[in-house]
């Protein structure tokens, strides 16, 4: 197959990706209460309306603090597991990465459903903290995998050479592994930090009915009809994802973060 | 005053026996290259004076202070790495004050301090720079500026030129060599590299299996090598099986007389037989051992002559101007010079 | 070489956190899980506890294994499309340079963590009657009335197929992007056309990543929840749809519980063989 053909096969597919953004984000710009495309009256009004109302603001704001919570909850986590799994092979270090895979890799409604019945029993059923904490379980995933890798990626004589100059325990984990790791912990703080934004059904049956978050609140506004405004968070929510996600590519190695060995190399 | 000792120390990672009973005395001040093949044990006793392995058993002492049980990072000694290891995140001045840093010196001091360092390794005025801005050779440079920003009481290397090209690695090597007078620290460098330790050290030890095959200044061990693997080490030679009995060495039915200078560690039975190409001698088939010429090189500063004699091969090394006359396959007569013939077990 | 390490970086205590909070959290979550699912259903809202199968016996009906059935089919069609696209488009992203690979990685990164619910709306859009593809078909004169596509078995498997395909390249993006590109060029060299090297050595040598990320994106595609209600019809829910829905508004503990056991024991043997279809090549 030539370049250009297989150019055009890659666009092609991203294109589809788009679509439905590009056509959700023309909706938004509809003036009248209507779903139309192309737009009828093209306005921003809907934007502003979004933080006027404070029956989005309030879901919005729960978002976003859930999302900032759990996701620094998963890296508190994540980190010293990984740390303690890196120079590891025993049965305990293969149980706790076991743990800290498996909530990410099955479907999600298994872990909604266990941490529902948790929540009930313990009580803590239908509080917001009780989201953050299902959330940052659930997510501990992406920052395992990114800081996993990042360690895998320091040479151990940085630490014997820290060790022989005088480094302690805390010394070589402050002066060297620590400021190493900092890139990958923040890719993975970003990464907990957008899927908690866009997760539905775990905030959904913790504490769906009491702490309202974004997705849950379009899900609830959708069955009442459209409005431009959904379209709006749409927008909102997958602009905001594509900008954590630039940040990340623009500062960090993403195709090393996501896996490729290759590539690093150049 | 014995700077750096090493009593008994055995090393094993589990069946494998990496280091086995060794001692050593190392006085203040000396320049030590442990030097042979790799898998050999010598980075396993350095990783051992280092403290970055626990020995299976024996003891190390520095400046007769027991440092056996002393964590690695207490033991406040200088090292490069093979690797360099030099931290990708600091730049050259914070990598090189890297040790002062950890002991809570003041960052005046400690700038100061790698700009004199800097200037030691001849790299003036780089301190600002990221690691991966330099060259080759002007990382080297830094991590052994690093290793030496303590004055510590022992400088430990660990193959530390082997990622240089060639030229820029003798060059390095005399350069480390005047550095370790100029201070006076007591060194230890790893190597595989034969001539790398004939032009660095005062000490070489030579090491196999484990053990110690023989420990001394680099022309005892060229001269007067305790075994034929120490002679195959250190320097290319001939290596002959031979017969000694009556004051004659016999090899490939040949007999030789010993001479004056001749070093005969076995006076009787069956050895080895170890003389430089320098000092095999080519004359008519009558006056020597016969033998085939086989191949011709001719280097220009020498002609080598390689030979046949049955299977066994025997290269001679020939000054200028000599041997121009020789043709592959003629017949020749091998002797070897008075006082040259080394018979080894 | 099996070295210990004089002193490891991380102090063993270092551990006990993370041990600590995912057994609090996940393991004591699933184990009160289990005991519900054998728990007596009380019919004023919660359950009480006892050992029964009642809840597996009644999921053994014709009517489960019909939503079992609907679910599955679903979910391998999306999941055969999702690896069926997303293969040789890995393959390009992976020989590109960083920077178009960043990028594209961005899009797909954005695509992949967007809520279903936005992804549902969109899609809803995009095959509504009055602002989607209806209006462009009917623009060009290719039907007569703006139309509907939603909700419709299509639909649901073009929203799962939109979940599921950023998934597949992320699953196939480390293997792909790590298979050495002189085994190709050897191909070519010796005479192999573009197609012929890419059936021929390219997917060959990934066979066992390719199987390990179908069966990834079907066990991803399985958990869908909110698809299947804003796309498809009822007869479309799959399991995660009944399993909320028994939880919440039939107020059946003991039941959502034993079909969430079942899908996981399900998850788990499929993840169990993705692993194993993904070792056969890594081993080499």
């Amino acid at each position: 197959m030539t370049r250009a053909l297989k150019t055009t096969y890659v666009l092609v597919i991203l294109a589809l990706l788009l679509a439905p953004l590009v056509i959700v984000a023309a909706v938004s710009l509809n003036g009248p209460q209507s779903l139309r495309f192309p737009p009828v009256d093209p306005s921003l009004r809907w934007y502003g309306e979004l933080f006027r109302q404070s029956e989005w603001l309030v879901p919005l704001r729960h978002s976003l603090v859930i999302a900032a919570c759990a996701a620094a909850l998963a890296v508190a986590i994540a980190l010293p597991l990984a740390l303690y799994v890196w120079e590891r092979r025993g049965i305990a270090a293969r149980a706790l990465t076991g743990m800290g895979l498996a909530p990410f890799a099955l479907p999600p409604v298994i872990s909604a459903l266990g941490f529902m019945i948790f929540w009930m029993t313990l009580g803590g059923y239908g509080r917001i903290y009780a989201t953050i904490i299902s959330h940052g379980i659930f997510l501990v995933t992406l920052p395992l995998v990114t800081i996993s890798l990042g360690l895998k990626g320091i040479d151990r004589s940085l630490i014997e050479a820290a060790r022989v100059m005088g480094a302690g325990r805390w010394g070589v984990f402050r002066t060297v592994i620590l400021p190493l790791l900092i890139p990958y912990m923040v890719s993975g703080y970003a990464f907990a930090f957008v899927l908690s934004l866009n997760e539905y059904i775990i905030a959904y049956m913790v504490a769906g009915f009491t702490v309202e978050t974004l997705p849950i609140k379009i899900f609830n506004a959708l069955r009442y009809g459209y409005t431009p405004i959904l379209a709006v968070v749409s927008v909102i929510f997958a602009a905001l994802s594509a900008l954590i996600f630039g940040l990340i590519g623009r500062f960090g190695n993403l195709p090393r973060l996501l896996g490729a060995e290759r590539s690093q190399h150049d | 005053m014995t700077e750096l000792r090493i009593d008994s120390l055995s090393k094993d990672f589990g069946t494998f026996r990496a280091l086995d009973s060794v001692s050593l005395d190392i006085p203040n001040g000396k320049f030590v290259c442990l030097l042979g093949p790799s898998g050999c044990g010598k980075t396993t006793l350095l990783r051992l004076i280092a403290g970055l392995e626990t020995p299976t058993d024996g003891r190390v002492y520095v400046g007769g202070a027991d440092q056996t049980e002393v964590p690695t990072h207490k033991r406040g000694m200088g090292m490069v790495f093979q690797s360099l290891a030099l931290f990708p995140h600091l730049d050259v001045a914070d990598n090189i004050a890297y040790p002062l840093a950890i002991r809570g010196v003041d960052k005046a001091t400690r700038r100061a301090r790698a700009e004199e360092l800097l200037e030691l390794v001849q790299l003036p005025g780089l301190g600002s720079r990221r690691i991966h801005q330099l060259s080759g050779g002007q990382r080297q440079r830094v991590a052994i500026a690093r290793g030496l920003s303590i004055n510590p009481q022992v400088f430990l290397l660990d193959e530390p030129l082997s990622a240089l090209d060639a030229s820029l690695r003798e060059h390095m090597q005399i350069e480390l060599r005047q550095i370790q007078q100029r201070l006076g620290v007591t060194t230890v460098v790893v190597t595989h590299d034969q001539k790398e330790a004939l032009t660095m050290a005062d000490l070489v030890i030579v090491m196999k299996d484990g053990v110690i095959q023989q420990a001394g200044a680099p022309m005892e061990l060229y001269h007067t090598p305790a075994n034929a693997f120490v002679a195959g080490f250190i320097g290319t030679t001939n290596l002959m099986p031979c017969t000694v009995a009556d004051g004659v060495v016999s090899v490939l039915g040949h007999a030789f007389p010993i001479t004056e200078g001749d070093r005969i560690a076995i006076t009787s039975g069956e050895a080895q037989l170890s003389v430089r190409p320098e000092h095999v001698l080519l004359g008519a088939p009558d006056e020597g051992l016969p033998a085939e010429v086989s191949f011709l090189r001719d280097l220009g500063e020498s002609l080598h002559v390689l030979m046949r004699v049955g299977d066994q091969e025997i290269t001679a090394h020939l000054a200028p101007g000599h041997g121009h006359d020789l043709v592959t396959g003629q017949t020749v007569g091998i002797r070897f010079r008075d006082g040259e013939k080394v018979v080894v077990q | 070489m099996s070295a210990t390490p004089v002193q490891t970086a991380a102090p063993r205590w270092l551990g006990l956190w993370p041990a600590a909070m995912l057994t609090l959290f996940f393991l004591v979550p699933f184990g009160i899980m289990l005991a519900v699912s054998v728990a007596h259903r009380d019919v004023s809202g919660f359950y009480e506890w006892s050992f029964e199968w009642d809840s597996y016996a009644r999921f053994l009906s014709a009517f489960f294994g019909k939503v079992m059935a609907v679910s599955i089919s679903v979910s391998l069609t999306a999941a055969a499309i999702c690896v069926a696209l997303a293969f040789p488009f890995t393959v390009f992203l992976s020989n590109m340079g960083h920077r178009a690979q960043t990028r594209i990685l961005v899009v797909l990164l954005s695509a992949l963590a967007l809520s279903e619910v936005i992804i549902g709306f969109s899609l809803s859009t995009l095959l509504s009657q009055t602002a989607g593809i209806g209006n462009l078909f009917h623009w060009l004169g290719l039907i007569d009335e703006p139309r509907a596509y939603t909700p419709s078995l299509f639909a649901l498997i073009t929203g799962l197929c939109y979940i599921g395909f950023p998934f597949a390249v992320l699953v196939l993006y480390p293997p792909v992007s790590r298979l050495d590109p002189e085994i190709v060029e050897a191909a070519r060299v010796m005479g192999a056309s573009g197609p012929r090297a890419f059936f021929g050595v390219i997917v060959p040598n990934l066979r066992g990543a390719i199987v390990g990320a179908f069966i990834l994106v079907f066990v991803f595609t399985l958990g869908s929840y909110l698809l299947p209600q804003l796309l498809g019809r009822s007869e479309h829910w799959t399991l995660s749809v009944h399993i909320t829905d028994q939880a919440v508004y039939q107020s059946n503990l003991p039941f959502g519980a034993a079909m969430s056991v079942f899908l996981m024991l399900v998850a788990l043997a499929l993840v169990g063989l993705a692993s194993l279809a993904g070792r056969e090549r890594g081993a080499a």
